[in-house]
């Protein structure tokens, strides 16, 4: 039985996350969009501490929400005028995107609910400590990650080559 | 023998082909011209040092007093079996010792001449660079050690004959020449390679050494096998006559030879009278040894060569175009030649007929270039090739008349001028091996004088056209024209003389010429009387000529048409060849095989053009095809799931 | 009540279609490219949520949501250059307008 301030705590996030995503969609003013998405990561962090995964919840906030967002707030800012509206969305358009998210809501959805599992109980779990996070992420022993996290430096590298050469002025 | 000197032979003309061929356009026309012109002469007198040495310097003769075959050098090139090898080599031997003194001479003269016969001619130095092309082949053509050599220079004799003859390549006329001579002569060169694998395949050697030397073994060797009623060796011997045929211009392959007078006159006199149209004779007397194995096809050679004798003779008294006239008369004399090579036999006067040929191809390449070049010199002055625009021109052009005269005089055998000697012995050859040639020979000796004294008289004598309109009366050519006229001629008054049978012989045994005298009065007689009557014809204008023709109407027509032989050429190639041949195949390939790949392609386009569509750049509705689809693969599997 | 695995599986799934829509109906690049964040978004969640209910011990979904993020971060980064090129040459981010390799 949980706490009834740890429900209420679900229930506020749960509630964002759902209302933040929709208006993120479908917000006509751009930079909104942005703003909602923001919030929509802060909500997806939250879950985050909530479910124990604290040093997950603080790259969520530091990364997607500080640098992701913010990029997205910058190329924004540049591809349009302030007060740019995208024009209103055709309702063919609408009603085919609105189709094909329901059925898929609808398909996903019962293939969620027609299993009984997933309705277990939220096992404890301790030591998810800084220490361990750090020692997994970095050991080259079984169930390591070192070489995933290589690979993603070297991606990163990539990226930024491949990001200054795609937009550097020719 | 040092082998410097040969190669320098070859290399000369070699280096000028491509000094003048690559770089000749930097250069001023009257450098080209003198480049190549030296060039030629230091090639000639080479040769003659070459060939003065062999017959001279006493070093190539054995005990027996019989002259040597002498391999100067001798690479191989292509090696298939132990014995099967193509060599490319020089050969020293009396008849290419004396073929290099005839080309390098003759090209001489005809370098010379055409310094001023080509003066100022667009691609002046292309003129030379082909010139001295053609110089190297023919030169290695007559040394060839072995026939497929003497086979891949005869090509390049060819080539370099297509693109003289086609040097004037703006005129159409001329293009069709030059691709007629090259279609007929390969034509002719197809039965001369097929002749060339079944002989090597069973004499097992290209050497025509080996060969020639016990040619029983080569008879030996077929195992009397018999292809559609004659001999292996009989079939190989025609095929590689065939080759002959069409580079001289035998009957019936002969049709290339006068319209390859569209060529420069020059061009004419050394290639298409003096030097690669006699290749055939030379190509019969170089396997000659082998010929007397198979007499079949030395029955044929003669046959072949007595028809065009007589029909190159009777169309020549019909033609109006000097040098076609020349070009006809070349054929006969050609045919002279191949006769008296088809009816020589050891047994008979020692083979005088092979002796006769090549005296006959020395002194015909001497009068006969000097006749094209004395032309050259009339077309230069008057601007035509056509006589009847000639007439009275003896009193403009004393020199060019006075050599015309005697290149006249020596074709029609009278003595004491070159042909008279050669024709004598061809004679007396043709008369020991039956009466019927001697006596076919002797009527068309006395053709030749009539038609050359017809074509003599109509230049010099007949009437005095009025020169007025043109741009200048015609007057003698400069010095280069003129020097090589007067070279040829003191030649053609003197050559007669030389000691021919002790130099050039079947079996290379000197022999001793005498002349016979019955046959050579008779002959003299016959020209004389032809000569009289040319006088009588044509010495004034008069009509008695049209009366004549008028009298012989039907013969006349179809000699002056050359008896119809282009048109039976257009006719089987056109109506029979590409009508039931090549039309159905272009059909089927148009049709069937073209067809087959057509629909490949159509199909590819049809149905790329009919899925483009979906390739629309827009990723949104991708996602949305791609949502789509794995939403059917999420509902299957809940439906598989349930049930 | 107890709050369960569905519980935190189906806002996410919400989540998700959200983005679907979003990527199908919009036509501002860079409006597709949120949408896009908050699909990833979502399977990070699951991701998490995976691992703490059904592996409690383990932290192999963290990790993956971990490298996921910085994935994210790194195509954000391209798509954002690309982007903005686009717009250097249009003169308009509208997806439906760069259509220059089409057919």
């Amino acid at each position: 039985m949980e706490s009834v301030g740890s429900i209420i705590m679900y229930m506020v996030v749960v509630a964002a996350i759902i209302i933040f995503s929709v208006l993120a969609v479908t917000s006509r003013k751009i930079l909104r969009s942005a703003t909602y998405l923001l919030f929509t990561l802060f909500a997806t962090a939250a879950i985050y501490f909530q479910l124990g995964y604290e040093f997950l919840g603080a790259v969520q906030i530091a990364v997607y929400a500080g640098g992701i967002v913010v990029l997205f707030v910058f190329s924004i800012l540049l591809t349009s005028k302030p007060g740019d509206k995208s024009e209103k969305l055709t309702s063919k358009k609408k009603v085919v995107g609105l189709i094909a998210s329901v059925a898929m809501l609808l398909v996903a959805g019962y293939a969620l609910l027609s299993r009984c599992g997933f309705f277990a109980q939220l096992p404890s779990m301790e030591g998810v400590t800084m220490d361990r996070i750090g020692t997994e992420l970095l050991s080259s022993s079984h169930g390591g990650m070192l070489l995933p996290f290589e690979a993603i430096s070297v991606l990163l590298l990539a990226c930024i080559i491949g990001g200054i050469v795609v937009a550097r002025k020719r | 023998m040092d082998q410097t000197i040969p190669l320098l032979i070859l290399a000369l003309p070699l280096c000028m082909f491509l000094v003048l061929g690559l770089a000749g356009h930097k250069m001023s026309h009257k450098m080209a011209g003198i480049l190549g012109t030296l060039g030629m002469g230091t090639a000639l007198v080479l040769a003659y040092t070459t060939a003065f040495t062999y017959f001279f310097g006493g070093n190539f003769v054995d005990e027996a007093g019989n002259r040597l075959q002498h391999i100067v050098f001798n690479y191989d090139w292509l090696a298939f079996t132990e014995n099967l090898i193509i060599r490319l080599g020089f050969l020293l031997d009396p008849i290419s010792a004396m073929m290099l003194v005839v080309i390098t001479t003759i090209s001489f003269m005809v370098h010379l001449y055409s310094l001023g016969y080509m003066h100022g001619e667009k691609g002046f130095q292309r003129y030379y660079a082909f010139l001295s092309l053609f110089s190297f082949s023919m030169l290695g053509l007559v040394v060839a050690t072995n026939i497929f050599q003497m086979y891949i220079f005869w090509e390049l004799v060819g080539a370099s004959s297509f693109l003289l003859i086609g040097f004037y390549y703006t005129k159409p006329s001329a293009v069709s020449a030059s691709k007629k001579a090259f279609i007929v002569t390969r034509f002719a060169d197809l039965g001369f390679l097929i002749g060339i694998l079944i002989l090597s395949f069973y004499s097992n050697t290209f050497d025509f050494v080996t060969m020639t030397q016990a040619p029983g073994n080569v008879l030996a060797s077929t195992g009397g096998a018999v292809f559609m009623g004659g001999s292996v060796l009989t079939w190989a011997l025609v095929l590689i006559f065939m080759g002959g045929m069409g580079k001289s211009a035998m009957m019936p392959l002969h049709i290339w030879l006068p319209d390859a007078m569209e060529g420069p006159t020059p061009v004419s006199a050394l290639i298409h009278a003096a030097t690669m149209v006699v290749a055939g004779v030379f190509l019969v007397a170089r396997m000659f040894p082998v010929y007397l194995v198979e007499e079949v096809a030395l029955e044929i050679v003669t046959w072949v060569g007595a028809l065009t004798a007589l029909y190159a003779a009777i169309v020549a008294c019909t033609q109006v175009d000097i040098k076609r006239v020349l070009a006809f008369s070349t054929i006969s004399q050609i045919a002279f030649m191949v006769v008296s090579l088809g009816v020589a036999r050891p047994e008979l006067h020692e083979g005088v007929g092979y002796m006769a040929s090549m005296f006959h191809l020395f002194t015909h390449a001497m009068f006969k270039a000097l006749l094209f070049l004395g032309a050259g010199a009339l077309i230069h002055a008057v601007h035509s090739n056509d006589f009847t625009s000639m007439g009275g021109l003896r009193k403009h052009m004393p020199i060019t008349h006075i050599t015309f005269l005697i290149g006249c005089l020596a074709i029609a055998g009278i003595y004491p001028f070159a042909g008279f000697f050669s024709k004598d012995e061809i004679l007396v050859a043709a008369y020991s091996n039956s009466m019927m040639w001697g006596i076919w020979m002797t009527a068309v000796a006395g053709l030749t004088a009539f038609y050359m004294f017809r074509l003599y008289y109509r230049i010099f004598w007949w009437n005095n056209p009025d020169y007025s309109k043109h741009h200048h009366t015609p007057h003698d050519a400069p010095w280069t024209m003129t020097l090589p006229l007067i070279i040829l001629a003191a030649v053609s008054c003197v050559a007669g003389f030389i000691p021919f049978g002790e130099l050039v012989t079947w079996n290379r045994e000197a022999y001793e010429i005498h002349l016979n005298y019955p046959i050579a009065i008779t002959s003299v007689v016959v020209a004389l009387c032809a000569i009289g009557l040319a006088t009588i014809m044509y010495r004034k204008e008069n009509s008695l000529p049209d009366k004549v023709a008028d009298k012989v109407k039907g013969l006349w027509t179809a000699a002056y048409h050359r008896f119809y032989f282009d048109e039976l050429y257009l006719f089987i190639t056109h109506k029979i060849i590409f009508n039931l041949v090549s039309r159905p195949i272009a059909w089927f390939d148009r049709q069937i095989i073209d067809g087959t790949m057509d629909m490949f392609a159509e199909v590819t386009n049809k149905a790329s053009e009919a899925i483009k569509g979906l390739q629309s750049g827009r990723v949104q509705s991708y996602v949305l095809v791609y949502l789509l689809g794995a939403l059917l693969v999420g509902v299957v599997t809940v439906i598989c799931m349930v049930l | 009540m107890e709050i369960s695995m569905m519980y935190y599986l189906i806002p996410s799934l919400i989540m998700f279609c959200c983005g679907v829509y979003g990527f199908i109906t919009r036509k501002n690049m860079i409006a597709i490219l949120i949408s896009l964040e908050l699909m990833l978004n979502a399977v990070d969640i699951n991701f998490v949520v995976f691992n703490r209910f059904l592996f409690p011990g383990q932290l192999d979904g963290m990790f993956f949501t971990l490298f996921a993020i910085a994935i994210a971060a790194a195509e954000t980064a391209l798509a954002i250059a690309i982007i903005i090129n686009i717009f250097r040459s249009n003169k308009t981010i509208d997806v439906d307008d760069a259509t220059k390799m089409k057919f």
